[in-house]
């Protein structure tokens, strides 16, 4: 299963790609969680990877080869859709996040994403930031969006509580399992 | 049970494990997890040092007085680390050296790609290379092993997709934390003609030994899947390869990349019809090979450029196809890394735009300053190059140049190399303007402590190197202190030092804004009132937060910290802080 997550650097990937890792290895998969550090986490384009099976190999996934993308952003969910396998499913976002090419005049932020997006594939948009909001926090998105994620996979939702409640600090905890929970009902 | 660890902290627990007592490291990413994770071992001494010069040559002490001990930096480090690596090689050790080099295939978060398997060969050490999150921890207890076998520093040479990918590790026990008897013996530790020439000879029987132990370590592997191909590649090509290829091809997965095992290679390369060396960057697996008579397709089919991928190998070696793919075919607008709201950086390059200076750049995140809309940075080379290339400027183009010239360098920057360059200066009469962006920590890397943050690796407090005190010491007259979100201040303040005909240092202070207590300090939201003038003045600025809806100005609540920087700027006062 490969797993592609993207975002904004700050938007909190790293989290949920460290939550999906975790609950691919309590279901018994070897797993490999690809990460970015440094200069490209400062407010750019996010690229992580989760990849579980009986082997993984390579932890990068390429053009035409996710089974899933999980979008934080709609432009970054356009960026990213050539990585999508045929057939393959994109739960999104529709938070829309201006880059500075857009803030400076440079280029325009295309219109009507989500449209464009399921011409060509299984698209589920939802406004994963007003959830956050209604659950105490718009750092939650994550969570929200991993909730979302959860509903559509064979995994027992008590892993996925169990995994959050290993993975975030004490004093977020509330706030995120009702962001889970907010995702996982939709 | 196995645990899901970066290669990075994968290396630090194979450090535990191996029972190393001291690391000393300066941060860079890809390879900043590896020493940040030793701090979870409290028996091991770690620090962060100054620059990765100081750092090897602390490892090299510990390792001289007995402890097993490492150094951890990324590519660019190793430049700096080189001149105490090139004669440890002739020394030897007493306690085990590691030294992880962590390379950035792709350029993530790096200023240039080289390959650092070139310093191996060139002084002499023995270099492995690890492919996942489990051969990392391995691999460098067995490093230590081999480091103590053969009297030889190790390098460890990781990549930004090790370092950086989660995959499973089976813990074990520690080994005991040896501490080796301290001999004194200046033949081996002097390396003055006499005894380097001596030890020199003892390098070359090394490097022969060594390279007899590649023949046969379990570290090069072969695989057969009964091909009429063979694949030889090591560390993180090997996975992409495996993962392209899986059991269509016949592997030789090399370990140790320094030496290379010849006859191994010979060998392996006989029984197909055609061999493929797989490896990122340079073709330096590929070049040994021809030159021991190995014909090897290589370079010829693959870039020498970034990251490889699955597709790539695939139609290389097996003429597949890539998987198709739909995409929307429109511009889709690049989101190119940025200053963060809040950045103090951001009031610093609004100032320099503004008043049109040449500004001669560093490495942090303040080499952002380059971009749209601040544009401002005209150079970035290496660490500390800010300081000394704006002296080499001023005395190519003369003092109305200088005029119009200033340098800017972070905090920690300036600590790793930006002082020598500053005592250039003095010394040899130059008028230079340096700026030090002091935001109180070391930023790009994610928060690491640095001499002048008054806090150790541990967060146990300590002596504050003083940037002031410091500046006046090496003769430095005119030090000023200035809050760059001040912007009318901070603009007069550059003036006057730039026309001043005497070096002088501006000390930008104002801290990171996602240090936990300047994300207390910041509240509230900027808002924009019906007194707008749509002058754009705050857009100038650059912020990830105010954007265009039409032609009116919108500040985006989700990313406006409130560090009302735009309040300043606007002439009109149209901008106002809301709770």
């Amino acid at each position: 299963m490969n797993i592609m997550i993207v975002g904004v650097g700050g938007q909190g990937t790293l989290l949920a790609s460290r939550i999906l890792g975790k609950v691919a290895i309590k279901e018994g998969y070897d797993v490999k969680v690809s990460e970015v550090h440094g200069m490209s986490q400062r407010g750019g384009s996010v690229v992580t990877y989760v990849k579980y099976g009986e082997k993984v190999y390579s932890p990068i996934i390429d053009k035409g080869e996710a089974d899933l993308i999980l979008a934080f952003e709609m432009l970054e969910a356009m960026r990213a859709l050539p990585y999508l396998k045929k057939g393959g499913k994109m739960i999104a976002n529709t938070q829309q996040m201006n880059p500075m090419p857009v803030i400076t005049g440079a280029m325009t932020y295309p219109e009507n994403i989500a449209d464009k997006i399921s011409q060509k594939a299984d698209l589920k948009a939802v406004d994963a930031l007003a959830l956050a909001e209604k659950a105490g926090t718009i750092k939650a998105v994550n969570v929200v969006l991993i909730g979302l994620l959860a509903k559509s996979m064979e995994v027992d939702k008590q892993v996925w509580i169990d995994v959050i409640k290993e993975t975030v600090p004490e004093k977020f905890l509330e706030m995120n399992l009702k962001a889970f929970e907010l995702g996982y009902e939709l | 049970m196995k645990k899901l660890m970066l290669g990075n902290e994968a290396v630090a627990r194979g450090a535990y494990e191996a029972g190393v007592r001291v690391v000393s490291s300066y941060p860079g990413t890809p390879s900043t997890e590896i020493t940040e994770n030793i701090v979870k071992y409290d028996d091991i001494y770690v620090e962060w040092a100054p620059n990765e010069k100081v750092a090897a040559e602390v490892a090299i002490g510990a390792s001289i007085a007995g402890a097993r001990s490492m150094s951890c930096m990324k590519h660019v480090g190793l430049n700096v680390m080189a001149d105490p690596v090139f004669t440890v090689s002739y020394t030897g050790v007493n306690g085990g050296l590691v030294l992880c080099v962590a390379d950035d295939q792709g350029m993530h978060s790096s200023q240039n790609e080289q390959d650092s398997r070139h310093y191996a060969k060139a002084s002499k050490i023995l270099m492995i290379e690890p492919s996942d999150s489990g051969e990392c921890k391995d691999f460098t207890k067995k490093a230590y092993e081999l480091s103590e076998k053969y009297d030889t520093p190790v390098f460890l040479r990781l990549s930004t997709r090790v370092s950086h990918s989660q995959s499973l590790v089976e813990e074990e026990e520690p080994a005991e934390a040896v501490l080796k008897d301290y001999d004194k013996n200046p033949q081996k530790y002097v390396m003055m003609p006499g005894n380097a020439i001596k030890r020199h000879v003892v390098v070359e029987d090394r490097i022969t030994a060594l390279k007899e132990f590649a023949e046969t370590s379990d570290l090069n592997t072969v695989e057969e899947n009964g091909s009429k191909i063979g694949v030889i590649a090591a560390g993180i090509a090997y996975m992409y390869a495996k993962e392209a290829l899986s059991d269509k091809v016949d592997y030789l997965k090399l370990g140790i990349v320094y030496p290379l095992p010849e006859k191994k290679i010979q060998e392996f390369a006989k029984k197909y019809d055609k061999v493929y060396v797989i490896e990122e960057l340079d073709p330096v697996i590929e070049e040994f090979c021809k030159s021991v008579g190995v014909n090897v397709i290589g370079k010829d089919v693959f870039t020498l450029q970034g990251e490889y991928t699955t597709s790539m190998i695939k139609k290389a070696v097996l003429g597949e196809a890539a998987p198709e793919f739909d995409e929307i075919n429109e511009p889709i607008p690049v989101r190119p890394p940025v200053m963060c709201a809040g950045c103090p950086h951001r009031g610093t390059f609004y100032v320099l735009k503004k008043l049109g200076l040449v500004v001669s750049g560093d490495i942090g995140c303040y080499t952002l300053g380059a971009a749209a809309p601040l544009q401002s940075v005209d150079t970035t080379i290496c660490m500390g190059a800010s300081v000394s290339a704006a002296h080499g400027m001023a005395k190519a183009r003369g003092s109305e140049f200088n005029k119009k010239l200033v340098s800017v360098i972070g905090d920690s920057t300036f600590m790793h190399s930006g002082i020598t360059g500053l005592v250039d200066i003095v010394y040899n009469k130059g008028n230079n303007t340096v700026i030090i962006l002091d935001n109180s920590i070391t930023g790009m890397t994610g928060h690491q402590d640095n001499p002048t943050t008054g806090y150790t690796i541990r967060k146990e407090e300590t002596k504050q190197v003083n940037l002031i005190t410091l500046c006046k010491s090496i003769g430095i007259e005119h030090v000023v202190v200035a809050d760059p979100f001040d912007v009318k201040n901070f603009e007069k303040v550059v003036k006057e030092e730039v026309e001043r005909e005497a070096p002088s240092v501006i000390i930008a202070q104002r801290p990171c804004a996602l240090l936990p207590n300047m994300r207390k300090t910041y509240t509230g939201h900027c808002k924009i009132t019906k007194d707008c003038k749509k002058c754009k003045m705050c857009m100038k600025l650059g912020c990830p937060a105010i954007s265009l809806d039409g032609d009116t100005v919108k500040i985006d609540t989700t990313q406006c910290n409130g560090c009302g920087l735009c309040v300043g700027v606007c002439p009109f006062g149209a901008i106002k802080k809301e709770d």
